[in-house]
C-alpha cells in the first residue's frame, strides 16, 4: 500500500528512535525535575520551572541555536561529553534525540507534575508508618499512582520528539541517514521537483504513527487507572 | 509502656500533653479540636513536637533535649487512620503485605492467617480497596497495621466514618483485638459509649491540654456529675 523507498523507511526509522530514546533518556530527569516542583520548596524553584518551560515558548531555531553553542562539539557540554564519554552531538543522531528530548521536555514536566500534585500524600505517610523510608514509599505508593500522568507526558514528549522541526535542523542540520527526520524528510522532498509523492508517503506515515502512540496511550492510562478502581 | 511529655504549637492553637499509659487499651478522650489527632500523629511520628519527649518501653522515639527523633518508619508504630488510607493500587492481600515488604520482616504465615481470620478478611484478599464497603475497609486498614507487627497500635477514630450498623460490625474485632493481639493500643474517640466498651483507661484532653488520667470507671463518674 504505502511502498517507501528505502531513503523513506530510513528517515522513519531514524524518526521512531530518535524519539523513543529522547523519550526514554529525558523520562528520569522528568520524574525527579517534577517531582522537586511538586513537592519542594527551595531557592530557585521559579528560576527553574522557567527554564524548564524555557522551550516551549522560545522559537525553536532558537533552542537549537542555544543547543549549538553549549553542546556542539567545541562547545563547554558537548566538549566534555566528546572528552568524557565519546558521544558527540553535533551532526549526529545523538544530538537529534537531544534536541527532541529538550523541546519535550517541558511537556513531559508538566503531565508528570500534575499527576504527582494529584497523589494523596495522605498514602505516603501511611507507607511510613507500615516502615517504608522515602525512596520506598516513592517507588511503592507515589510513582504507581502517578502513573497515568507519567505516561500521558511520555506520549506528549514522543509526539513533540516525532515533529520537532525548528531546534533540530538548527543544531544538526538535514543529513539523509543520520539526523535526516520524517519532518525534514517531508521539508526536503517538497523542495525538490517531483517530491510530493514520497512527501505525501511520508505525511500517511506521521499520521499513522501519532494516531498509533495516541491510542496505545490512551489504553496504557486507562489500564492503568481501572487496577485502581476494578479488581 | 507509653510515655509522653510534649509540647506543640500551630498557630493559634497549642498543645500541651503528659501522660503515660500501660497495657491494655488507652483512649484519648475529648472533643473535637481538643488536639487528639495531633497528639497521635506526634507520637506516630508524622509531627515533630517543639519540645519534649516520647518514650515506647526503653525505647526513647523522641527527645528534644538528646536531639533523637526516630524517623516514622523506624518507630514500628501501627497507625489506623481516620479514613482508612488503603493503598488504591494494591489489593487487599498486598496491603496486608506492605509493613512485612517494607520491614524486611520474614513473612509470618500463622500469623498473617491468624490476623486475618480475626478481621474476617480472608474472602476479600484479592480485591481492590475500591470495591469493598467502608466497614470492610477499615478492617482491612486494621490488619494491616497489626501485620505490621507494631509494639504500639494508634487508631484515631476508626469508626466515625461509618453508619451504626458498621459500627456494630467493627466492635467485636477491636474487642477481640484488645484481648488477643496483645499489643497496647491507644484508641482515639470522641464518644463516651465507644470508649467505655474499648478502653481499659482514659486520657482525657480538652483544649490542647491533659485534663484527667484514669481508669474506665471515670468516665461513668463524669457522666453522674452530668
Amino acid at each position: 500500500m504505502l511502498d517507501l523507498s528505502s531513503d523513506e523507511w530510513i528517515a522513519v526509522q531514524l524518526s521512531l528512535r530518535i524519539a523513543v530514546v529522547a523519550t526514554l533518556v529525558a523520562l528520569p530527569f522528568g520524574i525527579a525535575i517534577a517531582w522537586l516542583l511538586a513537592r519542594k520548596n527551595f531557592w530557585g524553584k521559579a528560576l527553574l520551572d522557567g527554564l524548564v518551560h524555557l522551550p516551549l515558548v522560545l522559537p525553536p531555531v532558537v533552542t537549537g541555536y542555544l543547543l549549538l553553542i553549549s553542546f556542539g562539539r567545541k562547545g563547554p557540554i558537548g566538549g566534555f561529553f566528546a572528552d568524557a564519554f565519546g558521544v558527540v552531538f553535533s551532526f549526529r543522531w545523538t544530538g537529534a534525540a537531544l534536541a527532541c528530548g529538550v523541546m519535550g521536555f517541558p511537556l513531559l514536566v508538566r503531565a508528570i507534575r500534575l499527576s504527582f500534585e494529584s497523589v494523596d500524600r495522605r498514602l505516603e505517610q501511611a507507607a511510613a508508618t507500615l516502615g517504608a523510608n522515602r525512596a520506598w514509599a516513592f517507588v511503592t505508593v507515589t510513582l504507581p499512582l502517578a502513573l497515568p500522568g507519567i505516561i500521558a507526558g511520555m506520549v506528549l514528549c514522543f509526539a513533540r520528539a516525532l515533529g520537532e522541526f525548528g531546534a533540530t535542523i538548527t543544531f544538526v542540520s538535514n543529513i539523509p541517514g543520520e539526523t535526516q527526520t520524517i519532518s525534514a524528510a517531508i521539508y526536503t522532498f517538497m523542495q525538490v521537483p517531483g517530491g510530493d509523492a514520497a512527501a505525501g508517503r511520508l505525511v500517511v506515515v506521521a499520521i499513522v504513527i501519532a494516531l498509533a502512540a495516541l491510542i496505545a496511550s490512551e489504553w496504557l492510562a486507562r489500564r492503568a487507572g481501572t487496577r485502581f478502581h476494578g479488581d | 509502656m507509653l510515655s509522653v511529655d510534649v509540647e506543640k504549637r500551630f498557630g493559634d492553637f497549642s498543645l500541651t500533653a503528659k501522660f503515660e499509659t500501660g497495657s491494655g487499651a488507652t483512649a484519648l478522650f475529648g472533643p473535637s479540636g481538643a488536639g487528639k489527632t495531633t497528639l497521635v500523629n506526634l507520637i506516630a511520628g508524622l509531627v515533630t513536637p517543639d519540645r519534649g519527649r516520647i518514650a515506647l518501653d526503653d525505647t526513647v522515639l523522641f527527645d528534644s533535649t538528646a536531639r533523637i527523633d526516630v524517623p516514622a518508619h523506624r518507630r514500628r508504630v501501627g497507625y489506623v487512620f481516620q479514613e482508612d488510607r488503603l493503598f488504591p493500587h494494591l489489593n487487599v492481600l498486598h496491603n496486608l503485605m506492605y509493613g512485612h515488604w517494607m520491614s524486611g520482616r520474614r513473612a509470618d504465615t500463622a500469623e498473617r492467617d491468624r490476623i486475618i481470620d480475626l478481621l474476617d478478611i480472608r474472602p476479600l484478599l484479592d480485591r481492590r480497596p475500591g470495591k469493598l464497603s467502608g466497614g470492610e475497609r477499615q478492617r482491612v486498614a486494621i490488619g494491616r497495621a497489626l501485620l505490621r507487627g507494631p509494639r504500639l497500635l494508634l487508631l484515631d477514630e476508626p469508626l466515625v466514618s461509618l453508619d451504626a450498623r458498621r459500627k456494630a460490625e467493627i466492635f467485636p474485632y477491636l474487642e477481640r483485638l484488645r484481648d488477643e493481639a496483645r499489643v497496647p493500643m491507644v484508641y482515639v474517640s470522641h464518644q463516651a459509649a465507644e470508649v467505655r466498651r474499648i478502653a481499659t483507661s482514659v486520657v482525657w484532653l480538652d483544649d490542647g491540654r491533659v485534663k484527667a488520667v484514669r481508669g474506665i470507671e471515670f468516665l461513668d463518674a463524669m457522666r453522674a456529675i452530668g
